[in-house]
Order: structure tokens, then sequence, then C-alpha cells
């Protein structure tokens, strides 16, 4: 068994360090995974707003790979993870779009695998079964866990926990030894691939957010998706500042990995000095 | 809002909502105007028509007021208004039909983000994936918007994080996935700046 490993384009660049700090952790875990050959990209963050068939059949594509391979697709990114279930459901319920996605990709699709997030995987591996794996406790960390948008919503496809009050990632990451601070803008929008064209906005979405974590007394905000991760790392202006980690960066310190291994060394907010003042790193 | 002559649009409202709904803005003619949408939009701060009035428009088939309306590119497709509609509105797949009909038409408005979706889409045509540094510098050309975030480029550079542009084998495949596109994909080689081509390669290869 195992998994096909779609990282996206985003792991491939920018957030290399969630692609090196997820495949540390399946590894560790022994989970078996395999690169998806040739993937590409799902089309988030434009395709869905400049053409409605694009957006499903550029996903399409990866999930005809993943079905000839016979194993279910997995990413760590929520965006891909979205556009992902996204066209998994749209090939499932519509079949007049189907056929004409899948002739043209000259394949055949039947879903029997629904793509899953790496946050489903280590779930699906047990949360009590990650605890056992942990070598270094990450005591006294103070963890704000925000889970953003992609993974919980919209919830006819995007089924990772309850849409507006979900708890899988704390339960994920108090097997760690860290403890998660109860907040109120776990599901809040970080304003997305607006980054780029509405940086103010961006800007303003992101300091309420880290604000916010900092107010419940979180020294920390963990996150599973890379558009996330960068906005709270690269936009946040509030007073004080907050590394923000993915949740397999956390996962991986507290297996005892390396921190460099694990990519903790290129954020933007310093990830290291929290660590460090903890004797985590 | 000014006096509104509805009968102007008779005739035209049933068949705009029915393009909506066929571009993926699902149950768009049931919304009932409770404004749960917009009172839970966390960009709605930022948006001068409100979700639910731009539901109104597309009932109404007032198509130049919410297709020029700069909410439907402040949306940032975050589905709390879809999760939350009493009434099953597909609001946030509304706001993304609006966008594919807005660029179809031509219509010029919020021009930073179209040009960030138009720059986003020739990069998977041209490669199969998105390189975020070619991403970036052509989103800087095409918006002028030159300066911006140099320091954070320079810190990631440094980091490793900006690589150069590979494509991927099967890049024939995912061009022909664009000739379904509205246009023929004529669309994506888009003329952003005077002398400025973003895809190189023959249309449809």
């Amino acid at each position: 068994m195992g998994y096909a490993y779609y990282p996206g384009c985003s792991l491939h660049g920018t957030a290399k360090e969630y692609d090196m700090s997820s495949r540390a952790c399946l590894d560790f875990l022994g989970i078996q995974y395999r690169e998806l050959p040739d993937w590409s990209c799902c089309g988030a963050s434009s395709a869905h707003s400049v053409d409605h068939t694009l957006a499903v059949s550029l996903p399409a594509r990866n999930l005809t790979l993943a079905e000839q391979m016979n194993l279910p697709l997995m990413t760590p990114c929520a965006a891909c993870y979205s556009r992902l279930r996204g066209a998994h459901h749209a090939l499932r319920s519509d079949p007049g779009l189907a056929k004409k996605v899948l002739t043209v990709l000259g394949s055949e699709y039947k879903g029997r695998y629904e793509p899953l997030s790496i946050l489903d995987v280590l779930y699906q591996y047990g949360p009590e079964a990650v605890g056992e794996k942990v070598t270094k406790k990450l005591k006294e960390l103070r963890v704000a866990c925000y889970y953003g948008c992609l993974l919980l919503r919209p919830p006819d496809y995007a089924k990772f926990d309850d849409p507006e009050n979900p708890g899988k990632m704390e339960r994920l990451v108090e097997t760690t030894g860290a403890s998660a601070v109860d907040w109120p803008h776990r599901t809040e929008c970080c304003g997305a691939s607006l980054s780029l064209s509405d940086t103010k906005l961006v800007v303003s979405l992101a300091t309420s957010i880290v604000d916010m974590a900092v107010r419940h007394g979180a020294e920390c905000i963990v996150t599973a998706c890379p558009m996330c991760q960068a906005n709270l790392d690269m936009r946040q202006r509030g007073r004080t500042k907050l590394p923000v980690y993915y949740v397999t960066e956390l996962l991986g310190l507290a297996f005892g990995l390396e921190p460099k291994r694990l990519g903790l060394t290129t954020h933007m907010v310093n990830a290291i000095s929290l660590l460090r003042a903890k004797q985590l790193a | 809002m000014n006096h509104l002559n509805l009968s102007r649009y008779e005739g035209e409202w049933l068949s705009f909502a029915q393009t909506v709904e066929a571009e993926g803005g699902k149950k768009v003619l049931s919304c009932y105007q409770c404004g749960k949408c917009s009172a839970g939009c966390p960009l709605s701060f930022a948006m001068e028509q409100q979700p639910h009035q731009v539901m109104r428009m597309v009932q109404l088939g007032l198509s130049d007021r919410a297709l020029q309306s700069p909410t439907i590119w402040r949306c940032a497709g975050c589905f709390t208004c879809t999760t939350r509609c009493p009434r099953g509105v597909d609001i946030a797949g509304v706001m993304s039909a609006l966008r594919v009909i807005a660029l179809a038409r031509n219509v010029r408005t919020s021009r930073r983000a179209q040009a960030f979706h138009k720059v986003f889409l020739s990069l998977i045509k041209r490669y199969g994936r998105i390189n975020e540094f070619e991403l970036v510098v052509r989103y800087k050309l095409a918006s002028m918007n030159l300066f911006q975030d140099l320091d954070l480029g320079l810190r990631m550079f440094m980091q490793g994080k900006l690589k150069p542009p590979r494509g991927i084998a099967g890049v024939r495949q995912v061009r022909a996935l664009f000739r379904h596109e509205k246009g023929g994909g004529k669309r994506s080689g888009l003329r952003l700046l005077p002398g400025l081509q973003l895809t190189r390669h023959r249309e449809g290869v």
C-alpha cells in the first residue's frame, strides 16, 4: 500500500520546508509514499477564476495519474487538497463534465480513493501512535493551531474536520507535548492569493490573526497550508511577531529530527530562536 | 442606491443568472437576502458592495453592475459564505463565475487581480507547473508593481526558495486541457503591456 505523494508547486519553491518536513515525518513514521511522477499544477489559485472546466481538468490529470498507480493521492498543501477534492467530487457527480475532461486526458477515472491531506494520513496513523514516536516533548510550548479555509470549506468536498469547530490539528499537535491554546481565529481567512495583488488587505488580515493568537497566549502558530504560512509569516505587522510553523515541522522536531533537515532555518520570522529559548533546538 | 427601472432588464435577468449558474454559481436564484454571507465574510470590511448585494444584482440581471463590482475580485474564495448559506447558495462559486464571465467579456476592473490570474495560467500552460519566481517577476511587469517585496524576494533567493523554471514531460497534455477554455485558449496569450507577450509557444501545440 502507501500513497502517491503530490507536493504541488509551492512545495518545490517557497514552501520547500513543508516538503522537507513532510517527507521527514513520513519517513520517520514508516509511511510508504512515492512522488506522483510528472505531476502538474492543480490550478490553484487561478484556474477557477478563469475557466470552470479548467478548474476541474487541471487537477483531474493528477487524479488519473494516481489512479494508474492504484494509490490514494495525498498532498500536504491545503490549496492543492481543495482543488483535487473539488475535481474528484465534480468528476463523480457531473458525468457530462467528466466525459469532456477525461476524453482530452485520454484516461478513465473511477475515483476509487478520495484525495487526502497529509493531516488525514497522520490522523489515520493515529494521534496515539504518533505520540508514541515522540522522543523530545515540546513541553511548555503554547501553540495556536490555524486551519485557515481550504481544509474545511466548502464542506461538500473538503471534509478534513468540522467546518466551524475543528479539533484534529490540536489533537495531533498535543501529541508532541505542546499545548494548543483556545482561540477564535482558527478558521479565518488569511487573504490567500490576494497577497500579491491586494497586499495591504492581506497585511491587515494576517496581522489581526496573529494578534488574536498573541492575545490568547500563543507563542507560535502552526498551519498546514503554504499560502497561510507565507501570508502569516511575511505579512504580519503586529508588535509581537510570532513564528509560523508547518505542523510537520513541529512533529519532526518532537521526533528528534534535526531542525535543519526540517527546513526551520528558511522562515521569515525567525523560527529557531523561540525553540532555542525553550531548549528545544 | 438610486432608483432603478427594472423593466429595462426584463428578459435578461433569468438568462444572466443561468449563465452564472452554468459557470459554477450554484443556486444563485435561491438567495433570499438574509445577509449571512456578508455578516461572516472576512473581507466584507473592504467591499463597497456586500456579497448579498452582488447576489441580488445577479438575480435581477444587473450584469454590468455585478461584473464591474470590485467585490468579485476582493473575494478570496474562503467559502465561509458558502458553508453558512441557509439556502445552499454557493456564494463563493458565484463570485468565481462572475470573475470567469468578466474576463471572458473583457470587463476591465481590478487590473492587478486580473493580471495575477492571467500570468498564473500562462505559466501553467507554458511549463505544466507554476514557477513562483517567474510568477512574481511576470506579475510585477504586468501590473507595473515593480518594487514591492524586493526584500522578501532577496531573502527567499538566499534561502534557495526561488529556482529557475523547468517544464514537465507531460506539458503537451496540460496544454491540450486549455483548448477547452473559452476562446480556444487565445486569452492566455494576452498582451498585458505593449511589447510583452506572455506566451511565446505556439497555441495548442
